[in-house]
């Protein structure tokens, strides 16, 4: 290649940019340009993806200090659970199953101690009580077209979707205790979603849905122009 | 062979990295603005005497913290491939050899050159090609600190995906610290860079038409 036919080819490349809605637009930046890298970040993380990468397990005394672990929700005030609260797991499943907090805590439980990553560059640590997602997948006999996992929460429509790879992480667990004690409300009381592969946002609290679907979602900040995929 | 002082793939590679990186520092300090801090939660760095300070939006791009992530993570590809291409290069042409500090070469030149801006000197030594010892050791560690910052953005993106790399730098807080200094560190190099090049004006046409043919190319 000499000089010229690379000077013209990215003279072609930059009108093809400028013209062809291959703009960067910082207000819609999941579109053009940007949104195409998204995609191409999305296939380079899953190619980084292992099943069974599990994140380090932190000893107690990394544990942020009681009560400045940041506490998000998008209602203006906590959310409480609505009487009679009980989790929905539904979609692409032989057996839909509604399971209240006796129900969940009846199954076999784990508990993780891993850094936690937010969007905004904070990172925390605190350790979680839960059921593996991949256990609650089992026992409703999730359909192999499943490819996805949509979160519903009681927090003003507070939402997201997964990959079901990340969903079914033996590090990705709905959480009904932090720290050994019962998950507060701030926390995402009485379940929440919890992962070491995933951004803060991905995490949905005050769940009252899980759906195993074949195509991908979107979110509250995903609709918003944060990444969908969001791994760590 | 005869080649211009700054070869075509050289002036290129160079023009398209000053719109990248600061591409990359705006969006950069956009995130960065997202929690200006340092440290895990609650265990902030005390060195770090910015802790909380936000960066100038002045110097900032990408608007709001999800603009910046998606320009930052789209072009930092770019600004690998475009320093991949100027490696290359360097390593096949031969290059390397008149641009790159080698220190048998290059260090008592540098040590008198830097007398002579510290006017400890009268004169400045007598410069071997291209460039004075200086120059090559500046270039040169700028260079260096390119894969650093590289390397950290990654462990900060991939912390849980990239185990050893972000081990290696200390852990995912470490990581930050160390891709915000690697930042600090071309920020100063360019500063003095700039300085420079509006010293000596001939530079800068050099680094955009080329300059004379040099005979003295390996």
């Amino acid at each position: 290649m000499n000089r010229r036919q690379f000077l013209a080819g990215g003279l072609r490349g930059a009108g093809l940019v400028a013209l062809g809605g291959l703009a960067c637009d910082s207000e819609r930046p999941r579109t053009g340009f940007l949104g195409l890298m998204e995609r191409a970040n999305e296939r380079f993380q899953r190619a980084l993806f292992r099943p069974d990468r599990l994140a380090p397990e932190l000893p107690q005394e990394d544990e942020t200090p009681e009560g400045e672990f940041p506490a998000y929700f998008i209602s203006p005030r906590v959310p409480i659970a609505p009487a009679g609260w009980a989790l929905t797991v539904r979609g692409l499943a032989a057996r839909p199953l509604t399971l209240s907090l006796d129900d969940l805590r009846r199954l076999p439980g784990t508990s993780i101690r891993v850094r936690h990553h937010c969007v905004e560059g904070w990172s925390a640590v605190a350790s979680w009580q839960g059921v593996r997602l991949s256990e609650v997948a089992r026992l409703a006999g999730i359909d192999p077209r499943a490819r996805h996992v949509e979160f519903r929460s009681f927090d003003s429509g507070y939402w997201s979707s997964w990959d079901l790879e990340s969903a079914l992480h033996p590090q990705t667990i709905l959480a009904y205790g932090m720290n050994g004690a019962p998950l507060r409300p701030e926390y995402g009381a009485p379940l929440r979603l919890y992962s070491a592969v995933k951004l803060g946002y991905k995490m949905v609290k005050y769940l009252t849905e899980v759906a195993f679907l074949p195509s991908k979602g979107g979110g509250y900040w995903e609709d918003r122009g944060y990444e969908w995929y969001a791994g760590v | 062979m005869a080649r211009p002082k700054q070869p075509w793939i050289v002036r290129i590679t160079h023009w398209v990295n000053v719109v990248l990186l600061a591409i990359m520092a705006g969006s950069g300090l956009r995130i960065l603005g997202a929690y200006p801090k340092l440290g895990p939660v609650g265990e902030e760095y005390g060195w770090y005497p910015l802790q909380g300070v936000e960066p100038p939006a002045v110097l900032t791009l990408g608007g709001w913290l999800a603009g910046a992530r998606h320009w930052h993570f789209a072009f930092a590809w770019l600004f690998v491939a475009n320093a991949l291409a100027y490696a290359a290069y360097l390593a096949a042409s031969g290059e390397w050899r008149r641009r790159l500090f080698l220190p048998r070469r290059d260090l008592v030149n540098a040590a008198g050159t830097f007398l002579y801006y510290l006017r400890l000197r009268r004169a400045p030594p007598p410069q071997d090609g291209i460039y004075n010892g200086l120059q090559r050791l500046a270039y040169t560690g700028v260079l260096a600190i390119a894969p650093l910052l590289v390397l950290s953005g990654l462990a900060i993106y991939k912390p849980v995906q990239l185990p050893r790399l972000t081990a290696l730098l200390g852990g995912y807080d470490a990581a930050r610290v160390i891709h915000l200094l690697a930042l600090l560190a071309i920020a100063l190099f360019t500063l003095v860079h700039v300085v420079q090049v509006l010293l000596h004006f001939r530079t800068l046409v050099e680094m955009t038409a080329g300059g004379r043919a040099q005979e003295d190319v390996p």
